[in-house]
């Protein structure tokens, strides 16, 4: 068989069906895995109620401390309570709390950004100096402060989240506005006449959406590694209220009943692996150089 | 160059003191009352004991004053007296800074011995079994909560096999040294204290390496997207070109030029290492500065908060400043025109 | 210009050679059988537009490409040493020693953190041919010559500081520094202003001349290419279409497509009367990863009969060759009103006899 042929051959087979897919899984499987433990874990929590065996306030102190068995899949905690359903309503806590925090920070960061850096001038000096200003406190630190002093508590703890989330939404609509406001597209739509509204709104946001989205979807994962360790700390849900990072706390004396500390701390690894995973894919997708030629 | 640092330096400085009014503003305009938390029940139901808590501790001045004096003291070095140690926060800080410092730089370097060849190996073999191991760990280590695999360590290695010593910076039966710098590990050596050396070298080993985890994630992935964006350049192909050998273009050619955003980032990555030690601390019972952030916080007390706020500004205003120097040292471009 | 050294035994003969990219849009066959020779001491040209194989074909010489290009058949022969076969260990010894090959964009090429001197003195030491202090002084020597003032600070410089024009100097010198026996210069003076072109070309011909390096130049501006080489190929479509010698293409072009080219180029030396638009070849070259059947010009070509249905062969045409049915006899293709061939599709000036 000359070069040519096989050369040939190795194309059919690389362009066939079967090819095709094998590529598209090697470079979106992880993504594509994600995506699925995140809608597991979504489903899960919002049909918490169906799917788990016990309610999760059932305190059983005759039980406690059970290793993980037929009637308890992940074991007991302290009171007697069932550690796997604790665990799923945890999920509905945690996401809930990262997809407030990511989304309203992102949008308020994200427009505030957008704004500041089209109108140019004194807002965007304002608004760098701002964010620099908040980039000098770390966020946890910033977050323990202002939960610290609102009081214990759900609601404020993501308040004191808010506060230091929005700065790097901002710093990144800013480069990417920056990035934009000069192009041609830009003068021709001011040309025609229409108000920085419009343009922001429906000409430049449009073209910027991408990175800002791989940030969102990262961040979510961010978000509630932060969260957890506030509720780790005593800073974040009232007990009972079911959260993963609080119920790690519980459980860190206990080293030999492990379970109690280890499920809840595993399903913040997989929630938060399976966004990275899926804001990974989403970066490969909308770079053009990642793609192999 | 001079004039380049001068100006960073006063920006800094502006920066620095816009974060304490930020702080002392957050910190007295919210309902909590350090009062209560300092006084107990009885006492803060008993108005003379609690206004003259109030008269001790500065708290019936109005809000500028208490500010002016704060800043006042703070040009002396004066950073207050902390509300429930009732020392002074300076003292209190240098008591617990070094061994954060301690903690994080080791880390730090743990990372970086890591991380840094893992992220250049992934990147001259792309989707080799090295890479796939390199992304894995880096995602791994990012996506894992610190505290969570605080306990997984000490339950695995304290806990079950036994091999790590537990929480705490040295034995309770070892004696610390004379205080020279703070470090243990310097400490012990000059006091010629090697078993206490060692004692603290065990009990550095897991705390480390919980810090270190996302550190180490953030280093590799970094790593290697700079050394591919750098291999995807005109002037590697230009080497391959010249006959050079494949070592001699991955370290020669394309390390140097991944070395700049690897810094800026390294640098970040150090000042947030120094300053997000609170979860590690609270698990490992080490006796650093995160541990002392929280127990303020929950405290509300205002006079250590503020103090400790400013430090990490000024940590993190300085560190910033030394990373964007060294870039401009580093980058040829930068400087020299 | 030089005389040709036909005589003499070549030193590069590409044969056959096909490059191919397997990409996830298909298979892109940028290159589909080319042959070449390259005599000691010659100076060739390869002239075509974007797309016509002409960079891929001079970096599978040396195999610089990497997946998903493959050459998937020919062979090269280098000193009668077949390369398309060689281990990377081994045609790693060929570049920059035996063949030299420096590129378009002066700016990009050049490491920007790492100094002049460096990235000289490298090309010299990993031969093994030079210790570091030879090299070292050579590399003074060579940016001199290569028309550099002050060399010493030159080499102790970033490229930064260096102009367009200058950085490619400095490109030659690496190319030259162990006076290879081939250099390739692949579109070396298209990112630059036209004066420097004609410095740099200057100087590739004078180092042709001193030191005896063939070059193969490639470019998509014939100009330049008939400023310098003794020999032409004419790239189109993966393909070469026309060989000779240039004052034999610019007089009696065999191929229409090189006929097309050297029209589509405005002259200061034909008066344009009447209609002065310029000559344009309307289309677009063909989708390299579906080549038509037949000849790759047709489409686009005024003077295409029934018979480019069939790919038409290379074949030898006076001192060069050509692949046009109608370019096989002299002024085959201009007699359009034989064969019924069609109506021109673009505006020709009115022309004048030569």
């Amino acid at each position: 068989m000359s070069g040519v042929e096989l050369a040939l051959q190795t194309a059919e087979a690389h362009a066939s069906a079967a090819g095709q897919r094998r590529r598209w899984l090697r470079r979106y499987g992880l993504a594509a895995a994600g995506a699925v433990v995140i809608l597991a874990w979504a489903l899960a929590a919002g049909f918490a109620p169906w799917v788990t065996p016990y309610p999760p306030d059932e305190v059983n102190v005759a039980g406690r401390l059970a290793a993980p068995s037929a009637a308890h899949w992940l074991g007991t905690d302290e009171l007697g309570r069932d550690v796997l359903t604790r665990v799923i309503f945890g999920a509905r806590t945690s996401l809930a709390v990262g997809f407030v925090v990511v989304l309203v920070g992102g949008v308020f960061g994200t427009l505030l950004g957008a704004v500041a850096a089209y109108a140019r001038g004194w807002a965007e000096e304002a608004l760098m100096r701002a964010t620099d200003l908040m980039f000098c406190f770390p966020p946890i630190i910033l977050a323990m402060a202002i939960a610290a002093a609102l009081g214990i508590g759900a609601r404020n703890t993501v308040i004191a989240m808010l506060v230091v989330w929005w700065p790097k939404f901002a710093r990144l609509a800013r480069s990417l506005v920056i990035s934009q406001r000069s192009q041609d597209y830009v003068a021709a739509a001011r040309a025609v006449g229409f108000g920085p509204v419009h343009i922001l709104l429906r000409e430049i946001i449009p073209n910027a959406v991408g990175p800002l989205i791989v940030l969102v979807t990262l961040d979510l994962g961010n978000a509630i590694l932060v969260f957890a360790g506030l509720s780790f700390l005593g800073l974040g849900v009232v007990p009972p209220t079911p959260e993963w990072g609080s119920m790690v706390s519980e459980g860190r004396e206990l080293v030999s009943q492990w379970w109690v500390a280890t499920f809840p701390g595993l399903a913040i690894l997989t929630v938060v692996m399976g966004f990275n995973f899926v804001g990974d894919g989403l970066r490969d997708w909308l770079d053009p150089h990642a793609r192999r030629r | 160059m001079p004039r380049y640092i001068v100006s960073r330096l006063l920006g800094a400085a502006v920066m620095v003191l816009l974060a304490t009014l930020v702080i002392f503003l957050i910190a007295n305009m919210v309902p909590g009352d350090p009062v209560l938390t300092q006084l107990g029940d009885i006492a803060a139901n008993n108005p003379v004991m609690v206004a003259a808590y109030r008269h001790r501790w500065g708290l019936d001045l109005p809000l500028w004053d208490r500010y002016w004096i704060f800043l006042t003291g703070l040009l002396h070095g004066d950073l207050g007296v902390s509300i429930s140690s009732q020392r002074p926060v300076l003292q209190d800080i240098a008591q617990y800074a070094p061994a954060t410092v301690e903690l994080s730089s080791v880390a730090f370097l743990l990372s970086l011995l890591v991380g840094l060849p893992l992220g250049i190996l992934a990147a001259m073999r792309r989707d080799s079994w090295v890479d796939h191991l390199a992304r894995s760990i880096s995602l791994v280590g990012v996506s894992a909560p610190t505290f969570w695999l605080a306990f997984i360590m000490l339950a695995v290695f304290y806990g079950w096999l036994g091999w790590a010593p537990g929480p705490g910076q040295i034995s309770a039966d070892q004696f610390p040294p004379p205080t020279v710098t703070g470090f243990m590990l310097i400490d012990a050596p000059l006091a010629g204290q090697w078993d206490t050396f060692w004692d603290a070298v065990h009990h550095l080993v897991l705390p480390a390496i919980v810090l270190a985890a996302a550190t180490l994630g953030l280093i590799t992935r970094t790593t290697r997207a700079a050394m591919l964006e750098a291999l995807s350049q005109d002037y590697i192909r230009v080497a391959r070109a010249k006959g050079l050998l494949r070592r001699a273009i991955m370290l020669g050619h394309a390390l140097p030029n991944a070395m700049l955003p690897v810094v800026t980032l390294g640098g970040l990555a150090y000042a947030q290492l120094l300053t997000g030690t609170v979860l590690t601390e609270t698990i490992f019972s080490w006796p650093g500065l995160g541990r002392y952030t929280f127990q303020s916080a929950v405290t509300l007390d205002f006079p250590a908060i503020m103090g400790i706020t400013t430090v990490v500004a000024v940590v993190y205003v300085i560190i910033n400043l030394l990373v964007d120097i060294s870039y401009a040292l580093l980058d040829p471009r930068v400087m020299r025109r | 210009m030089q005389d040709g050294a036909d005589a003499r035994a070549p030193i590069l003969e590409v044969a056959n050679l096909r490059t191919w990219f397997f990409t996830d849009a298909g298979v892109v066959r940028a290159v589909d059988g080319i042959s070449f020779r390259l005599h000691p001491g010659e100076t060739l040209g390869i002239v075509g537009e974007s797309g016509s194989g002409k960079s891929v074909a001079a970096k599978s010489i040396i195999r610089l490409l990497d997946e998903p290009a493959r050459i998937v058949e020919g062979s090269v022969r280098f000193r009668g040493r077949e390369l398309t076969t060689l281990p990377e260990s081994e045609i790693r010894t060929v570049r920059g020693a035996g063949i030299a090959m420096i590129f378009q964009d002066p700016m990009t090429s050049l490491n920007p953190v790492l100094r002049i001197a460096r990235q000289l003195i490298e090309a010299m030491t990993a031969h093994g041919t030079f210790t570091a202090a030879a090299a070292r002084v050579r590399a003074a020597t060579l940016l001199g010559r290569m028309g550099i003032a002050a060399p010493d600070s030159a080499l102790n410089s970033f490229p930064h500081q260096f102009s367009g024009g200058m950085r490619q100097r400095v490109m030659l010198a690496m190319g030259f520094a162990n006076e290879p026996a081939v250099i390739i210069a692949d579109e070396p003076t298209t990112a630059l202003d036209v004066t420097i072109q004609a410095q740099i070309l200057d100087l590739l011909r004078a180092l042709n001349a001193d030191l005896g390096t063939a070059v193969i130049l490639i470019s998509h501006d014939l100009g330049v290419i008939a400023n310098l080489c003794t020999r032409v190929l004419v790239m189109y479509a993966g393909e070469v279409v026309e060989e000779g010698a240039p004052e034999d293409l610019l007089s009696d072009p065999r191929h229409p497509y090189t006929w097309a080219l050297l029209h589509a180029a405005p002259r200061m030396d034909q008066a344009v009367e009447g209609d002065r638009r310029l000559t344009t070849i309307e289309g677009q070259p063909p989708d390299p990863r579906a080549w038509p059947d037949g000849c790759r010009f047709r489409a686009r070509c005024p003077f295409a009969i029934e018979q480019c249905a069939r790919h038409p062969e290379l074949l030898a045409v006076g001192a060069g060759r050509a692949g046009c049915l109608r370019g096989h006899r002299p002024g085959g293709h201009r007699a359009r009103e034989e064969h019924g061939a069609r109506r021109p599709r673009y505006r020709r000036r009115r022309a004048r006899p030569a």
